[in-house]
């Protein structure tokens, strides 16, 4: 009924709202973090160790969110740290999907050998469980930013093939790509031109998706300590030392920990929220 | 026989993809850096001693030598030794496999009861705000993964209330009278529920943070599965017949609306054993998934191998054994 | 000896003024067999649906009273409610594909209502279900009860539907256009089966069709709606005879006559229904729901 719909229309747009506006604030974060860290990230200052953020008793002027063990203050590393996460879940992100769905669309068009070799392919890779597969190409290729990404997208590919596969197998299977062919098209051509616009809105929900797993992925190299430098802030990494002070300084776990949630949340109900949008019926 | 047939068929394929699985590994960790005899042997080390241990691994040859004496091993159950721990590979994996099953069946277990009983309330109660409460829950608990509702639990339970353990599988100081390693299920069948607890204590965080995620998947899919089945006319019939309507949703619609979830968990569950690597990280729980980082961060290279084929061959079964289930459970749905 | 009588019932899509039921009265004596009838969305079922408390979640009763044996239903709190449905009345459903649940066995879906709303002990049911589809002349009643409904045909699924109905002796039962999704060549057992059970157990009945020619051989009396509203209630006879109202007479002159299939079939002339749907915009303006 038209009460459920307009219902549900609401929902999506809160969502898209709440989730858009931490997003936002993240890339405004990780932009501005120079500017917005009253301290650098890296400095460190013994004196200055353990002190809680500034609505707790006993806390340093200057020093919003606290420091950690060594006296590095915890709002530039998280600040800092944004920049790590956003780079990495733009870059990977967008490679993944590109490669993913690449893969996908011949495989689910073009089918024949082409198809039967990629979905070899991702049924091997999704026999590898992703999280050590990750540790071991960071382990072969070496920490650093690079090899990150790398790592994301040589496991996560398979996300946005199957998907778009199977998409462009039931788009393949409809009347207009053959009329296309007929008047001329080569396959290569339709497939870009015809399939790939209709296919489009799965991918880009996928992409937000994915932004958000890559995000996830590299905290948890930073926390096994496989990701980039240790000096440079990362949200995992800040969570790793924190894990070791827990109880005499909660907020340098608790508040990366909460970055990373909302930040991982976004993305996904940012997703969910586009697919709403697209969705036929709602329209 | 069509059965039969295409029974086989797939066995065919697991091979196949199997075989893929180990070429990769195999070839993956071979190109990483750092010498895992040198690592092994203490800084004095002599160069014979290094040339020595090389050849007994075997890490002389090349690599596609390497991998025919490895498959010919693996064919006869020999899985090569470990470097670090200086035991056959299979034992260990072996010995460290229950413990990780233990886990991610019990992480199974609550999933089913938590997403089960959420789709319940929310089909009971639909229209109202518990519903709607259910709905935004669920969407949270989707969107996050298990490491990190790993994390929010250990400061949970951990920390500011500690309740639960958030570290290893059973208190060091208990003494343990089990012959297999299935220790929570051998508790059970000697009657120690005195370990039975302990365990449970230890295992329930893990479990938990690996069961979230699942279980939110379930409930949304249970959910609109009984939604469609309350419509059916015999759902009608049995409200004329006087059962109340919590009776309707259990006894008639949820048997029917079941069916398509349960290939869902099937392959969701492969999800949730591929998350017990790092869980157990966090909660220091002596299981394949530690082991196997431990392996690689040692450079430990049957060790890796013989742990990712391990995991490989659980997930392939797994799934061969969701089809197997859809087809045996769809004549009947087919007709329904 | 009326055993169900309608009062003014109105029912309505929740939150909106629109009615669905118009003041609909109408009275069911104790073993008689009323017919309802109407072109497709008349509000037949509906009636039938609220009777029994199954409407459909998105509809309202907005006004009315339904008494049945004396006891007016909507007062009663839902428990009680829901008892008194499950003890004395039961439906025969339209669809026997989709009615019986398809992943149990026959068996429990008569003895279900028996023991557990009737209390009555698994061997006295099963034996009960037993004589049900002997009653029905289902042939080999032991396999059929360890069947499941996929392996049985349309015809048995509604015989075995209509032995549940009769399973706990109800007072009343609701026949929602029981024959509509059959063979035509099965139609006409099932009708005569529904007779000779309604006349064996003596059940007051609603029967719903937009059969004419069925209501004829089952009813002794009926309701003609149009649009939710009653346009004529009459005994079968004085209706065949001597319809009063205009729309009851192009119902009986649209009937297709097998006796002479080349004449060609007559529609309700648009007269007709501008006049009825005059009646049912006159009713609407006096309604305060």
């Amino acid at each position: 009924m038209a009460d459920g719909r307009s219902r549900v229309r609401r929902r999506a747009g809160v969502r898209l709202w709440l989730s858009g506006g931490w997003l936002v604030v993240l890339v405004l974060a990780a932009v501005f973090a120079p500017l917005l860290s009253p301290h650098s990230p890296l400095e460190q200052d013994l004196f200055l160790g353990r002190m809680p953020p500034f609505w707790v008793d006993g806390a340093e002027p200057g020093y919003y969110l606290g420091t950690d063990s060594l006296g590095r203050d915890v709002l530039a590393r998280i600040l800092y740290g944004a920049r790590v996460a956003l780079i990495v879940a733009l870059v990977a992100g967008t490679l993944t999907g590109l490669i993913g769905s690449t893969l996908g669309l011949l495989a689910g068009y073009l089918r024949g050998w082409v198809d039967v070799v990629i979905s070899r392919l991702i049924d091997i890779w999704m026999a590898f469980p992703p999280v050590l597969f990750s540790i071991l190409l960071i382990a072969v290729m070496g920490p650093g930013l690079v090899s990150i990404i790398i790592a994301i997208v040589v496991i996560d590919w398979t996300r946005f093939a199957r998907v778009v596969r199977a998409e462009a197998m039931a788009q393949g299977a409809m009347d207009y790509p053959a009329s296309a062919q007929v008047a001329g098209r080569t396959r290569l051509s339709t497939m870009v031109v015809e399939i790939l616009p209709n296919v489009l809105p799965t991918i880009v929900v996928l992409l937000t998706l994915e932004m958000g797993i890559a995000v996830i992925v590299e905290a948890i190299l930073s926390f096994v300590n496989l990701s980039i430098s240790t000096d440079d802030p990362t949200w995992g990494g800040m969570i790793s030392e924190g894990r070791a002070s827990i109880h005499q300084a909660w907020w340098v776990m608790v508040l990366p920990l909460i970055a990373l949630f909302l930040t991982v949340l976004s993305f996904s109900q940012f997703g969910e929220g586009l697919k709403d949008r697209f969705d036929p019926v709602l329209r | 026989m069509q059965i039969l047939r295409s029974v086989l068929s797939r066995l065919v394929s697991t091979a196949v993809t199997l075989v893929g699985v180990a070429v990769i590994v195999f070839v993956v960790i071979r190109i990483v850096p750092g010498d895992p005899i040198a690592m092994m042997l203490p800084p004095g080390a002599t160069a014979e001693d290094i040339a020595r241990l090389t050849a007994l691994y075997g890490l002389d040859k090349s690599i596609p030598e390497q991998f025919l004496i490895w498959a010919g091993g693996v064919i006869q159950g020999d899985f090569g030794v470990s470097i670090t721990a200086r035991r056959p590979v299979l034992d260990l994996v072996l010995g460290r496999l229950p413990a990780t099953l233990e886990l991610a069946i019990m992480a199974l277990v609550i999933a089913v009861i938590l997403g089960g009983a959420a789709a319940m309330v929310a089909t009971r109660l639909r229209g109202t705000r518990v519903e709607a409460g259910i709905d935004v829950a669920n969407g949270v608990a989707l969107s996050v993964p298990d490491f990190l509702w790993a994390l929010i639990l250990i400061l949970l339970f951990g920390v500011t209330w500690p309740i639960f353990h958030i570290s290893g599988r059973v208190t060091p100081s208990l003494d343990l009278p089990f012959v297999t390693n299935f220790y929570l299920f051998e508790s059970v069948v000697r009657l120690r529920f005195d370990l039975w607890a302990d365990m449970v204590s230890h295992m329930l965080m893990p479990a938990l943070a690996l069961a979230i995620p699942l279980a939110a998947i379930i409930a949304q899919v249970l959910k609109q599965s009984l939604k469609e089945t309350m419509h059916l006319d015999y759902v009608t019939l049995a409200r004329t017949k006087g059962y109340g309507e919590t009776r309707v949703i259990a006894g008639e619609a949820l048997p029917n609306a079941v069916l398509p979830t349960l290939t869902l968990i099937g392959v969701q569950f492969t999800f949730l054993i591929g998350g017990t690597v790092i869980i157990e990280r966090l909660f220091s729980y002596e299981g394949l998934g530690n082991m196997a980082i431990d392996a690689v961060i040692n450079r430990d290279l049957p060790l890796i191998q013989g742990i990712v084929i391990l995991f490989a061959v659980i997930f392939t079964v797994l799934n061969l054994l969701v089809d197997l289930t859809y087809a045996l459970l769809n004549p009947r749905l087919r007709h329904g | 000896m009326s055993y169900l009588t309608i009062t003014d019932l109105s029912v309505r899509l929740a939150g909106s003024p629109a009615r669905l039921l118009r003041d609909v009265s109408l009275t069911v004596k104790s073993g008689e067999v009323h017919g309802l009838v109407g072109e497709s969305g008349a509000g037949k079922s509906m009636i039938g649906k609220a009777v029994l408390g199954i409407l459909p979640r998105a509809v309202e009763i907005a006004s009315g009273r339904i008494e049945l044996d004396g006891a007016d239903l909507l007062q009663l709190p839902a428990k009680e409610h829901r008892r008194r449905i499950g003890r004395f009345c039961a439906l025969i459903p339209q669809d026997p594909l989709t009615a019986l649940n398809p992943s149990r066995r026959i068996a429990p879906q008569i003895m279900n209502r028996l023991t557990d709303i009737l209390g009555w002990e698994a061997s006295r049911a099963r034996k009960r279900a037993a004589e049900l589809l002997d009653e029905v002349h289902i042939p080999d009643p032991e396999r059929v009860l360890k069947s499941y409904p996929h392996e049985l045909s349309g015809g048995m699924r509604q015989r075995i539907l209509i032995a549940s109905a009769f399973a706990a002796e109800p007072k009343f039962i609701v026949a929602d256009e029981p024959t509509t999704a059959l063979d035509v060549t099965v139609q006409k057992q099932i009708l005569k089966l529904i007779r000779e059970m309604q006349a064996r157990h003596d059940t007051a009945m609603l029967f719903v069709t937009h059969d004419l020619g069925v209501v004829s051989k089952v009813c002794q009396s009926l309701s003609v709606l149009y649009a939710g509203k009653v346009v004529e209630a009459t005994d079968i006879a004085t209706f065949f005879r001597a319809p009063a109202h205009a729309y009851s007479r192009a119902l009986l002159a649209a009937t297709p006559k097998y006796t002479d299939p080349d004449a060609s079939l007559i529609p309700v002339p648009p007269t007709v229904i501008e006049a009825v749907r005059a009646e049912v915009e006159a009713a609407d303006e006096g309604w305060r729901g």
